[in-house]
């Protein structure tokens, strides 16, 4: 249980510090603080109207490269953005997947231009977090048309929708600030399907006279939505979650698990207990017993971590059952038989049998635990459904986990 | 999306016809496409393939449309993000204790 307090200590302090008043449809889940998807709900910067334009904080000296001169319009000018992405950009993405410097991976607000457009030229909306930015202008190639950056505190579309920050709100506003209605003669504005959670068709119609087209969900589907007459078809609006879907969100399970588990502070503690463990001995504690034991449990350690981060999220839909912790758990007892059926005939008696059988409960805790985190990465999972695979889960993590630490002292003494 | 659904029968997705409009809305926004309109109504015919997005209750002119969504809601709310003892909080009420 030391595992599940440690995280729960390390989170309350975090959100403590980085609590924000972001309203929130259901009372009971106030969703805005961190989460999986880095939303990690930020204060605002200093407003922006719209003029202003590049990266923030700082960035701006390497910020603009994706501006490539301006078009004048009757609110001013409006900036002309690139749409093919430099290497800057994909370094930038990739640097995010692996969680460097993705909490100020933003864009300023705002509105921008794509070619040449005039007042009859689409608008497509976006939110604000560089990545979601770059995949959409990436797929305007060729054409002209408005971008109105929305300010989601540099967060996907998705996740802000989810927390409202993409939303009707920010849209009436951000229509408002930036004077579209002067730049443009029609009245619509498409809004990526994702953002839905958070927007309100016929509310935006009503306080801004916007009617609002839903895009398809996939950048890349944007050119054959615009031939097809600004319509999506069935499979444009279906979410998928693919092989290179799943993959791409590895890294940042990675990265934060890793975090918890080895190079963070609880986790240097957690590897220290480990070892501590793997030295204990009738005679009290030897170093020998360490150097041979405690690689071996720093492997299945490491082996539950992997089980968790990377190949549940690979190996998903071939994993038998529904629940994110029964496929984590499945995966962390094929790695224990595997592991059992080569060493349990190992010398040592019965301390290396005991020592098998409790990573045989606590393994696939660990990887089944990993995986049900991974539910707020999918994007199948209802909340509904965590919240009954929790109430299952988690008493048997605490038997477990209980059972296999008692059996890994035990281990050491038998 | 073949392979990939979550548990059965857990979402709280409730649709009452009579406040349909027929607006094709929540087939138009939904990712995992849960709803079909028959005659100038719509239906929930993919239930379990709902993910509590939301999208669908936020775009229904009518109000017909209820779920307790919660799009991130993903198992980190138990786990961290919350203030200090929320989590154990959140236990005790799963289980029916009100603390």
């Amino acid at each position: 249980m030391i595992v599940f307090g440690i995280f729960t200590f390390e989170s309350s302090r975090k959100a403590t510090q980085e609590m924000d008043t972001q309203s929130c449809r259901d009372n009971e889940l106030q969703k805005n603080q961190e989460c999986c998807c880095r939303a990690e709900m930020k204060k605002p910067d200093v407003p922006t109207n719209g003029i202003k334009h590049g990266l923030r904080k700082g960035k701006q000296e390497d910020g603009q490269h994706w501006i490539a001169g301006y078009v004048d319009t009757p609110v001013g000018r409006i900036p002309r953005i690139e749409t093919t992405l430099q290497f800057k950009d994909r370094l930038g993405s990739w640097k995010a997947r692996w969680s460097i410097g993705r909490m100020d991976y933003a864009v300023d607000p705002g509105l921008y231009a794509v070619g040449d457009p005039d007042p009859k030229s689409p608008v497509f909306v976006s939110a604000n977090y560089k990545m979601s930015f770059d995949v959409l202008r990436s797929h305007l190639k060729g054409m002209s048309a408005w971008v109105l950056v929305l300010d989601t505190k540099g967060i996907n579309v998705w996740c802000a929708a989810g927390k409202g920050t993409f939303g009707t709100d920010e849209i009436v506003n951000r229509i408002q600030q930036t004077g579209l209605s002067e730049v443009i003669s029609h009245r619509t504005i498409i809004v990526p399907q994702l953002g839905a959670p958070g927007v309100s068709a016929h509310r935006v119609k009503e306080q801004s006279g916007y009617r609002v087209i839903y895009g398809p969900v996939r950048a890349s589907d944007i050119p054959p939505f615009v031939e097809n007459h600004f319509k999506t078809t069935p499979e444009m609006r279906i979410v998928q979650f693919g092989l290179i879907d799943r993959l791409v969100l590895t890294p940042i399970e990675i990265v934060s698990w890793g975090r918890r588990m080895f190079w963070g502070k609880h986790g240097l503690v957690l590897i220290l207990m480990l070892l501590l463990v793997s030295g204990l001995d009738r005679s009290g504690f030897a170093l020998k017993k360490v150097l041979i034991l405690g690689p071996e449990a720093l492997l299945m350690y490491a082996a539950a971590f992997l089980c968790g981060t990377f190949f549940t999220p690979l190996l998903l839909p071939w994993l038998p059952g529904r629940a994110l912790s029964v496929k984590g758990a499945f995966l962390g007892l094929l790695v224990v038989l595997g592991v059992g059926w080569y060493r349990w005939g190992a010398p040592g008696g019965l301390g290396v049998k005991v020592n098998i059988l409790a990573w045989l409960f606590l393994l696939p805790t660990i990887s089944s635990f990993i995986a049900v985190t991974f539910v707020g990465a999918t994007t199948y999972t209802s909340l509904s459904g965590v919240f009954k695979e929790m109430k299952r889960a988690v008493p048997a993590y605490i038997a477990t986990t209980i059972i296999g630490v008692v059996l890994l002292v035990f281990g050491q003494f038998a | 999306m073949a392979g990939l659904t979550y548990l059965k029968s857990v979402v709280t997705l409730e649709l009452s016809a009579d406040q349909c409009t027929g607006c094709r809305m929540c087939t138009t926004v939904c990712p995992h496409d849960v709803f079909v309109i028959k005659e100038k109504r719509a239906r929930i015919v993919n239930r379990d393939a709902c993910m509590e997005c939301g999208a669908c209750a936020q775009n229904c002119p009518g109000d017909a449309i209820s779920v307790r969504s919660g799009l991130c809601g993903c198992a980190s709310i138990f786990i961290r993000g919350q203030k200090h003892g929320r989590m154990t909080r959140y236990f005790f009420r799963m289980w029916g204790y009100e603390v």
